[in-house]
């Protein structure tokens, strides 16, 4: 009896040490790896979420349509005698290559982002630089009202603009009103109106980046080339643009990447007419349901913006060893 | 000298004018007792009336504001995370390729995101059967992955901003590097956190692209509801809507502006 007391007695001290002998292992091994785990759980959560995701994009692309759910086949397969046979096709590939409408929207995507691009340069460089030249008092209220249309609905805002220049909007209404037009100009569902909307939506991207390289420029830069002589535009074109440059370069991508997939303004401000590569795949997907060509023209869209991308990123990093 | 800044501030007026003459039209045509955009039927707030008992804007936006809460906190958290490692470890293996993995979602194309998340949703609904479906999870999951870059982002450039001298000053007293981390460098994240959560937020509140890939039958958040009511024209009720949306965001916007100059100033007095 008296050994089954002690018998327990030892049991509990032993499970009691044991949970704390495992609590310092386990404290330990925190405080010595904590730097792996606030790495590891973005990096496991990104690699399933966002790149795994472009693998099996690349993998459907490769495979063959077919009327079931999921509408492809399988790439891989284990046949009964434990063979493994890979089906690639490149059908849908050979199918964007042939088709016209899809280098069509593919060329009248990057021409409409990369000209709405330069206008937004057009438009934003001296709206930033008269902010960052403007009085300091003055000069955050100015930047909160390029940020706060950045902050309400993106969708409201295009929404906007179909009010603006519908046929009987406000647009329309006014030129009318004031006798300068006979009868209403068709704006809407234009070339044009997908202009303005990328132009209005993706402004503030543009202006961001542009004040803050413009904010640290060195106005005695600009005095001390004018003091030996050099006229206001020879002045501007060798001291402020170059040194303005990495904000040009970041809000053009920043306007040019997200601009060339866009879906959401040709769909409510453009025409079937004016193709734009988000618009075809996302019709492709939801309309014909395709997928492996919707995957296909992911991938193919991927690969043109794989550039501009990685020049925003080496920028990004670049930015970040400065600061 | 006196030429430019006419020039520059006649930029500044059209430009501004540009931003915000379509928001505000909005504003004012909510309040148009008329069905009619160009005609002005007097001031009437019925649009506002019609707009609550409209069932599926309400079940809509009820739904987005729940998605968005929800995304926002586990992106501030995710966030906190990368931008940790990416300001304070130095430089580790594989740093370039996860700060690709970070700034890659600022700019990828929503229809691309939206694709291949729904396709691996599918794959792996396939492979282990989860998620079983698409909605509300699936949506969720999608907003978490590309909110978490911009929280990272901003974390990174408030950490870069911070001296590191309160941690070292920590350290060197003897404080373990996680007590450090728990009782300095987050408090001081604070003010990153709720921009980031609230960025987060408005971001998923937002979204229309990617939710309409991964949502299923039955989880119509409110872009969703909003698109599809809007492509087929002009409706008060979406005009006074966005009022509501664009009056809370100023709101909000105005107030955290406000209260960052005040921690400014205090900043300065101390």
């Amino acid at each position: 009896m008296s050994r089954d007391v002690t018998n327990h007695k030892l049991s509990t001290l032993s499970s009691g040490s044991l949970v704390k002998l495992a609590g310092d292992v386990i404290g330990r091994l925190i405080q010595r790896n904590w730097k792996r785990l606030v790495l590891a759980v973005p990096l496991v959560w990104l690699l399933i979420f966002f790149i795994v995701p472009f693998v099996i994009v690349l993998k459907i692309s490769l495979a063959e349509g077919m009327i079931a759910r999921p509408p492809f086949t399988p790439l891989f397969e284990w046949a009964e005698d434990l063979s493994f046979t890979i089906s690639i096709t490149f059908e849908s590939f050979r199918f964007l290559v042939t088709d016209d409408l899809y280098y069509s929207s593919y060329l009248n995507s990057l021409l409409l982002a990369g000209k709405s691009t330069i206008i937004c340069l057009l438009i934003g460089y001296p709206m930033a630089y008269g902010i960052a030249r403007s009085r300091s008092d003055i000069r955050g209220i100015l930047l909160l009202m390029v940020v706060l249309p950045f902050w309400t609905s993106f969708l409201l805002r295009i929404y906007a603009w179909m009010g603006l220049l519908n046929k009987n909007g406000i647009i329309n209404g006014a030129l009318l009103s004031m006798g300068i037009i006979d009868e209403p100009l068709n704006m809407m569902f234009t070339e044009g109106a997908i202009y303005v909307g990328i132009v209005y939506s993706y402004l503030p991207f543009m202006i961001l980046p542009l004040y803050a390289t413009m904010e640290k420029l060195d106005e005695s830069l600009n005095e001390a080339a004018a003091d030996l002589g050099g006229k206001p535009f020879t002045v501007f074109y060798t001291v402020t643009l170059p040194l303005t440059l990495p904000g040009i370069v970041a809000g053009s991508l920043l306007v040019f990447i997200p601009a060339t997939g866009e879906y959401v303004i040709p769909a409510l401000l453009g025409n079937y007419d004016t193709l734009m590569i988000g618009r075809v795949l996302f019709d492709e997907f939801f309309s014909n349901r395709d997928w492996p060509v919707a995957s296909a023209v992911a991938v193919a869209l991927l690969a043109f913006l794989v550039v501009p991308i990685m020049m925003y990123q080496h920028f990004q990093a670049k930015d970040g060893e400065r600061s | 000298m006196k030429k430019r800044s006419t020039f520059l501030l006649s930029v500044l007026v059209f430009g501004f004018a540009f931003l915000y003459v379509p928001i505000l039209s909005l504003i004012f045509y909510s309040f148009n007792s008329s069905r009619l955009a160009t005609i002005w039927g007097g001031f009437s707030v019925k649009w506002y009336g019609e707009l609550f008992e409209n069932d599926l804007i309400i079940d809509a936006a009820l739904l987005s504001f729940r998605i968005a809460a929800v995304s926002a906190t586990f992106s501030v958290i995710l966030g906190v995370l990368a931008g940790l490692a990416l300001s304070r470890f130095g430089r580790f293996r594989g740093r370039l390729a996860f700060t690709g993995m970070i700034t890659a979602p600022l700019v990828m194309p929503e229809v691309i995101t939206g694709l291949s998340l729904l396709l691996l949703f599918v794959s792996m609904e396939d492979l282990v059967g989860w998620p079983n479906g698409r909605g509300v999870t699936t949506i969720t999951i999608a907003h978490i992955t590309f909110s978490m870059a911009y929280v990272a982002v901003i974390v990174q450039s408030a950490l870069s901003g911070m001296e590191e001298n309160l941690e070292e000053a920590a350290m060197d007293l003897g404080g373990k590097p996680l007590r450090v981390l728990w009782d300095i460098t987050l408090p001081l994240l604070t003010p990153a956190m709720l921009a980031g959560w609230l960025l987060s937020f408005t971001m998923s509140l937002d979204d229309l692209v990617i939710a309409s890939f991964v949502s299923g039958p039955g989880s119509s958040t409110l872009p969703m509801v909003i698109f599809s009511k809007v492509k087929l024209g002009v409706t008060p009720d979406i005009n006074a809507l966005a009022t509501l949306i664009i009056l809370a965001v100023a709101l909000g916007v105005i107030c955290a502006g406000l209260i960052m100059r005040h921690q400014a100033r205090q900043k300065y007095r101390l």
